[in-house]
Parts: C-alpha cells; structure tokens; sequence
C-alpha cells in the first residue's frame, strides 16, 4: 500500500511547491510587488548609497579649494597594501619662519584598494574620507590612479601648514 | 546477478575533469573523477588555483591590517573571521571589551550566519536543479546586506571589527532593520520548507546519499554543519563561548542520520536558531562604548595564540605565533572548509555524478577558504 | 486537405504552370511557411519562457529590447547566426555537423501535423496519431550524436541519459495517446477534433483521461528534456551536456527545436484532451479563423503549466528518472489503458 500512498504524498508535496511558485509569479505577473530586482541604470538618478558606503577615499575640500592634508603620511603607513602615495615637499612659511611640510600630491590607487579604512582612521585631521561614487570602472588602469589634491589646492590656513 | 553482468561486461574507467572551470564546484576548485560510466570509483581534489599566500601576507602586516586580508578568506562569513583576529589580539593583550561590543558582535555574527546559510540554501537547489530557489535566498540575503551596508558601509567585505571593538557605532536603522528582517524571515521560512525540504524529488536527491558516520566524521576533522549533520557536537559556540554567546539561550542542532538530507537539515535548523538569538538581543542592546581605547601600535608578547570561532562552514581558527614583534612571526587560519573538503571522497563513494554535486553542495564549500 | 485557405493560391499556380510544377511550388511555399512558423514560434516560445521564469523567480525578465522586451530573443538569434561555429579537433565532423539537422528536421515534420486551427493544417494523413509518435522518436537521434561525436566527455554522459531517458519516456508517452485513441476511435488528427465538438476527450473520458493527462504531462516533460527531466544537459552537472562543443547557429537550432518540442507536446495534450481549437461550448464556431486564437490560448496554458514545473522543481537523477517510468507510469498506465478500454466497452463515456 506504501506504493499508492507514495504517489499521493509526493504528488502533494510536488503540488504545495508549485503553489508557492505559483503564487510569486500571478502577484508579479499583474502587480510586480514581490520583484526585487532594480532596474539598475533606470534608477540612476534615484539610486543613493547609505552614508558610510565605502566607495572610494576621496580628499575633503572646502568651497575654497583648500584641503586639511598636511603630508604627515600616516594614511600611506597605515596602508596595507601601499594604495596611498603622499608626495610632500618642504617650504619656510613666510609668516612664522618655519620649515613646513605641505602637500604636492596625494596619490591614491584605486585599483589596489581593499577598502578597508585604516588611513581614514590613521588621519589625524580628518582630511580624507569616504566617497559615495559606486561607478568606479574604467577600461584603463591607468585611470584608476587618481590625484585626490585638486589642482591648485591649498592646506586650510591656520593648520600646522 | 550483478557480478555475472560486471563479468560479461567489459567496461573501462575513464577520467573527468570536473573543473577548475565548472557551475557546480562553486569557484575554482578542480575535481579529478575516476568513473565507471556514471558511478564515481574516486574523486582526486586538485587545489590552489585561488591561492594569494594569505597567510604569509599576514606575516608582514601589523595586527590591524590582518583584519581585512579575513573578510577575503570565507567571503560569506567575512564577520565571523573578522572577529577571530580581533578576539584573538584583545584576549593576548587583555582588553576588556564593553556589553555592547560583545552583543553587537554577536547580532553580526548570527545575522551573517544567516546571510550566509540563505545563500547556500538558494546554490543548494541551484545544484540540484531548481533554478528559482536561487533569487529566493538572494530576496532574504539582500535584506541582511542592506543592513550590514547601512552599518557598517560594504555588504561583502564589511571589516567592522576592530580591535578593541567596531569601526563605528551602530546606525540608527539598525534595530528597525533588523526587527523587519526578522518579521519577513519567520514568514519566509517556512516556505523554503514547503519549496524545497519536503520536495518529494529533493529528498529523494539527498536522502540517504553521500552519508558519513560519527566516527569517519570524527576522524576526518570534519566541523560545523557538516559535522552536526553527523551527530557529532562541535559548535564552538557552545563550547568555548565567546562575545555574548554565553548569555543568549539557544539549541546546538545535531541529526544522527549522516547523510545529505541530515546536513540540510542542520543548516536549515540553525536559521531558527539564529533567528532566536537575534530576537533574544534585538532589544536588549546595552549602552556603551562602541569601541575601547587601545595602543596606537599593537604588539602581542612573544608567544603562541590561538582563537576558534563557529563561522558559518564551521570551525574558524585563527594561530599566531608572536616573537614580540608588531608583525606576526607566523599566522596561519584553519579553515572549515578545508577539513570538510576532505571527506568528499569518502562521502561520494559508488555514487553517481549528480550525487557528487549535491554532496558537494551539501558539504558548503567556499574555495577562496580552501586555498587561502 | 492541404491548406484550404491556399486554394486560391493553388488556381493562380495552375493558370501559369503545369500541374505537377503547381504541385512542388505549392509544397515549396508551404515548406518556407512552416520554416518561418518554426523559427517564430521557437523565439516566441523562449522569450515566453525567459518572462515567466522572470516572474517566477522576482525578477521582471527582458524587457529591454522592443516592447515587452519581445526582440530580445531576436537579437540574441542575430548574435547567435553572427558566431563562428567552432567544435573539437577530433570530434567525428560529418556526424558533428549534421547532428542538428535531425533534431530540426523531426521537429519540422512534427509541426506539419499540428492543426493550428480548422482551416490550417499541412498535412492530414489517417494515421496522424502514430506519424507523430515515430517522427518525434527520431529527434533523440540528433542528441545522441551530437553527444557521441562532440568528442567531449561531458557530452557523451548527456548523449547517453539522452538515449535511455528518451526510450523509456517514448514508452510512456505513446501508451497515454493509445489511452486516448481507445476513447478517441481513431488516428487521424481531424477527426479527433471533429469528435470532440459535444465534449472535450478529458471530460468524456473522466478518470482514465484525467490519469492518462498527467502522465502525458509527466512523460512530456521528459520528452522535451525540461526540468524536472533535463540530465541531458543538466548544468550543475555536465555543463550543458549533449551540446557543449556546439556554438553559434548550431547551437540555436538545438535549443529552438527544444522550445518547439515543447510547443508539439503541448499541441498533442490540447488537441488529445482539450479539443483543439475548438472552442469551449462551440461559442466562436461561427467566425473563421477563431479556432486559431483557441488553440493558441490553450496551448499557451498548457505550455505555462511545463513551465511551472521547470521553476519549481529540482531535477531527477538518472536512476530515479528510470524508477519513475518504469515502476510508477508504465503500471499505472497500463492498468489505466485497460480501465479505458472497459469503460469505452461499457459504454460508461459522458
């Protein structure tokens, strides 16, 4: 008799799977409320990361075109993986007479970011940041090996600088 | 009978490479397949094509850098590691971390379980054949993600332990998130069950087959899900607790029966369980520190460390032997899924090649794990 | 009855040519039209399948390429006749090449017979039933050599399942239309329609039409190597089995003479137990051509239902696919075929 009831139970359970299925598919087949994929380069404009993504390390600068950085490379020591190239060079502030330090380039290279926030934690000025930017392809290398500085950026005066 | 055919007919064993380039081995792990026809006589495994020598590059790295070369070993439960290098330095250099670091870790922990078993259960019936399970389990696991992304800013790779605690403290979705998830999860559960556990084709696939007794599981070093699919009591959890897992109440699920279906079983069970826990700590989260004040340049004394942790494959260990230095003078992680790669020959034995991919479904490999 | 709607085509032919010229341009032009209903219908039928599955699994399907994405299978034909057809240095090249074509050709002779509607149907023989059976079992051929002369391993172990999947699931398939033609009276597609105008053959036929249905549906899948029933190419497993080595235009013939296998078994199932393209109660008899729009609401129903169950269940393994046709369809049919004839004896039809 376990031959008969085999038949019934497995064509039962065959069938409850089917109902689920079944009814994914009419609730998206005349409402699409259960789809949960995203129409991705449609919502582009709408698409917004959370605050802390971590898309790329990007350097902060204010409406001045000033930054924070003032070439102590503790973010290219706390790197890994040497993503972070700080190329500084000394100068005598003409106002106190010192011999600073201050920011020629700051190198960072995308392609061998792990994204893993240990210079972001090292600064101690908070000078670099997380980027938002979630479009980080390129069909070249080489354009992934950004200068986070903007041409002709200064440091914030009143820093150490 | 079957002798007299074996006799009469003359057949000849033949070679199969299953991979490194295969759908069903789950990334670039080869298998080398000594068939009869279709019945698997041996199952040769052929590593290293995802070898990065992890563990030398730790070697040159100081403590906190080890953190994130982790979360690229077991991807799915990139946490779960995390926390085995960050318990492992807290408990060589003493530090006392708060309540809520202890309890955030834990919810992190149990929701990558989570994330992690979901994504098996969907591969698991993508092997076997059922295509739509695959963007069920991706439905959940992309709720989880959400919450990590918000958290702790990546979805995969999320490096939020540190040592001494998180990067950052919790966002303030986080316990609405989670208590959303929780809600849609214990809705969608069952449904796994209705779809697929008790798919009369499913448990015909799994039942029975590629089955390892107690002693053989024993004796292979197998861990985790694997092992508990065996009856063999192994989690790390319950063992030797770590974060907050000595305060929550929840149930080591082990079946005796040793086979395929045994050991989907056990993962399904244990996203109860995890469930449970998250609801346990959802609302109790204490207030605190989010992260304790450590040495900027840490340390260990000369010496040998190790900490186990229960990732989701298993038993996650982590080895470090200090000479003093702020470099580690040796690393070395163990890995689950290495241990319960092993027993896959064993496990496949006389079975047909269709077995051997639900086998290996079963046995939930990760192969950036294996090769390290 | 060729083609009644041709007739007039058929006279315009005879005014300029010869009888016998009349008579090969006629079967020329009817060739052409079937090739371009084969070609339409396979794209269709995988676009169709690509949105269902779409909306089964959450997602949306394409729906990128024209309207409803409906020239996205058309653009990836144009891809596909764009590739270079590539195969293995050793591979048995003669068998290799001509592989498809047998599976192309048989579905082509299948889809002859199908009566889209009262007025369109090629070819009409006595023996409709029976023609359809043996043209269809020829297809497992192409399969199984291309399986054999690939010269792949992963091959060979699909052409193999092919071969002991398609004979067993022949068997099941044949018995549930013998079931029906006990009840039916007769081979010949027309007229298995046309007996069907006061009451389809699944509710005349009750309960050994209702079993025989779902074996049909069971053994259909298999024949069309759908999941649950598709080792032969069983991803997870082989690859893509029989057609690994295959690329571009021979690969698309293997894969749109799968849609239209599936579209022939369907079309069997409606026109054995749902009438045709009959009408339910007769309501269009009236208007010409609404047999069309019919058949192809039930087809597609039909259709969905194969669908249904490629994305819900998990596959077979080979031994259970065996176990399945031998221990539970083939007795269960046999004892069905015998219960059918007793019922047709005792006249116990509604």
């Amino acid at each position: 008799m376990s031959y008969f009831s085999d038949i019934i139970n497995g064509t039962k359970t065959l069938l409850t799977g089917m109902r689920i299925t079944g009814k994914y598919f009419f609730v998206n087949l005349f409402t699409r409320k259960d789809v949960i994929t995203r129409q991705y380069p449609d919502n582009i404009d709408t698409l917004k990361m959370f605050d802390r993504y971590r898309g790329e390390v990007i350097m902060l600068h204010n409406e001045n075109n000033e930054h924070k950085c003032d070439a102590c490379t503790l973010c290219e020591k706390a790197c890994p993986n040497g993503s972070i190239e700080v190329i500084g060079d000394k100068k005598i502030n003409p106002e106190t007479g010192k011999n600073v330090r201050f920011l020629v380039k700051h190198i960072y290279h995308l392609e061998m970011c792990t994204m893993c926030g240990l210079c972001i934690e090292a600064c101690p000025q908070n000078a670099i940041a997380w980027g938002q930017n979630y479009h980080n392809t390129a069909y070249d290398r080489s354009k992934l090996t950004k200068v986070l500085n903007k041409p002709g950026s200064k440091i914030v005066p009143g820093l150490k600088g | 009978m079957e002798e007299y055919l074996t006799d009469q007919l003359k057949t000849q064993e033949y070679f199969l490479n299953m991979g490194p380039q295969h759908p069903a081995t789950h990334g670039v792990l080869r298998l080398l397949l000594k068939l009869d026809g279709e019945i698997i006589r041996n199952v040769d495994m052929d590593l290293g094509y995802i070898h990065r020598s992890i563990e030398k590059m730790c070697e040159r790295d100081t403590y906190k850098q080890i953190i994130h070369l982790t979360d690229r070993l077991d991807y799915l439960s990139s946490h779960i590691n995390n926390e085995a290098v960050c318990l492992l330095v807290e408990k060589a250099l003493n530090i006392e971390v708060t309540d809520r670091i202890k309890v955030i870790r834990t919810m992190m922990d149990e929701l990558t379980r989570i994330s992690s078993h979901v994504l098996w259960w969907g591969v698991m019936g993508m092997d076997i054949g059922a295509l739509t399970t695959f963007m069920y389990g991706f439905r959940e696991r992309e709720m989880i993600n959400d919450i990590f992304e918000e958290t702790c800013g990546a979805r995969l790779t999320m490096n939020y332990n540190v040592i001494g605690g998180l990067r950052y403290d919790l966002h303030e979705n986080f316990v609405k998130r989670v208590k959303d998830f929780i809600k849609h999860f214990k809705k969608k559960l069952p449904e796994y069950d209705k779809l697929l556990s008790n798919n009369v084709i499913f448990r015909k696939r799994l039942e029975g087959i590629g089955y390892i007794s107690k002693e053989d599981a024993v004796a292979y070093g197998l861990n985790g899900p694997t092992a508990r699919g065996s009856g063999v009591s192994c989690d790390i959890r319950k063992i030797h607790p770590y974060s907050a897992y000595d305060r929550v109440d929840f149930e080591e699920i082990t079946f005796p029966e040793g086979d395929s279906y045994a050991r989907y079983k056990v993962r399904i069970q244990e996203m109860h369980q995890s469930l449970s826990i998250l609801e346990q700590l959802v609302d109790k989260i204490p207030e605190g520190e989010y992260k304790v004040k450590t040495k900027a340049v840490i340390k260990l004394p000369e010496g040998d460390y190790l900490q186990r942790v229960e990732s989701a494959r298993g038993d996650f260990g982590v080895y470090v032997k200090s000479d003093g230095q702020k470099f580690p003078y040796r690393v070395k992680f163990r890995s689950p899924g290495f241990a319960n790669l092993t027993a896959l020959n064993k496990m496949s034995e006389g079975l047909k090649i269709a077995d051997l991919v639900a086998i290996l479904s079963t046995i939930d490999i990760v192969v950036p794990d294996i090769d390290r | 009855m060729i083609l009644n709607i041709f007739t007039d085509i058929h006279n315009k032919l005879l005014e300029h040519m010869s009888g016998g010229a009349a008579h090969i341009t006629e079967l020329i032009l009817i060739a052409a039209a079937y090739l371009g209903i084969f070609a339409i219908l396979g794209l269709l039928l995988v676009w169709l399948e690509r949105r269902v599955a779409g909306f089964f699994q959450l997602r949306l399907g394409p729906n990128r390429v024209g309207p409803f994405g409906l020239f996205q299978t058309i653009a990836d034909a144009l891809k596909l006749v764009s590739k270079e057809l590539t195969g293995t240095v050793k591979a048995d090249s003669m068998l290799y090449r001509t592989a498809p074509y047998f599976v192309i050709t048989t579905a082509l002779m299948a889809l002859s017979l199908i009566p889209f509607s009262h007025e369109i149907q090629a070819f009409d023989i006595n023996i409709g039933v029976f023609f359809l059976i043996s043209v269809s079992s020829v297809g497992v051929l192409g399969i199984f050599l291309a399986g054999w002369a690939s010269n792949n391993k992963y091959s060979l172990i699909g052409g193999m399942r092919t071969g002991i999947q398609m004979i067993s699931y022949e068997l099941s398939v044949g018995m549930a239309i013998v079931t029906m033609t006990v009840l039916a009276g007769t081979l010949q597609i027309s007229e298995i329609i046309e007996i069907q105008k006061d009451g389809w053959l699944i509710w005349k036929g009750h309960i050994p039409a209702i079993i025989a249905f779902m074996i049909f549906m069971i053994a259909g899948t298999a024949e069309s190597n759908r999941t649950p029933f598709d080792l032969v190419e069983a991803e997870s497993e082989l690859g893509a089995g029989f057609h690994t080595e295959y690329s571009g235009m021979n690969f698309a013939y293997y894969f749109l003479a799968e849609f239209v296998n599936m579209f022939i078994i369907a079309s069997v199932a409606v026109i054995l137990f749902f009438g045709g393209w009959l009408s339910p109660f007769g309501i269009t008899d009236t208007i010409p051509f609404a047999g069309l729009f019919w058949f192809t609401v039930k087809v597609i129903g039909v259709i969905f239902i194969f669908m249904w169950f490629r994305w819900t269940f998990p596959r077979f393994r080979i031994d259970q696919l065996l176990t399945l046709e031998w221990k539970y369809l083939l007795p269960v049919n046999m004892v069905n075929i015998v219960l059918m004839a007793l019922i047709v004896w005792l006249g116990l039809t509604l």
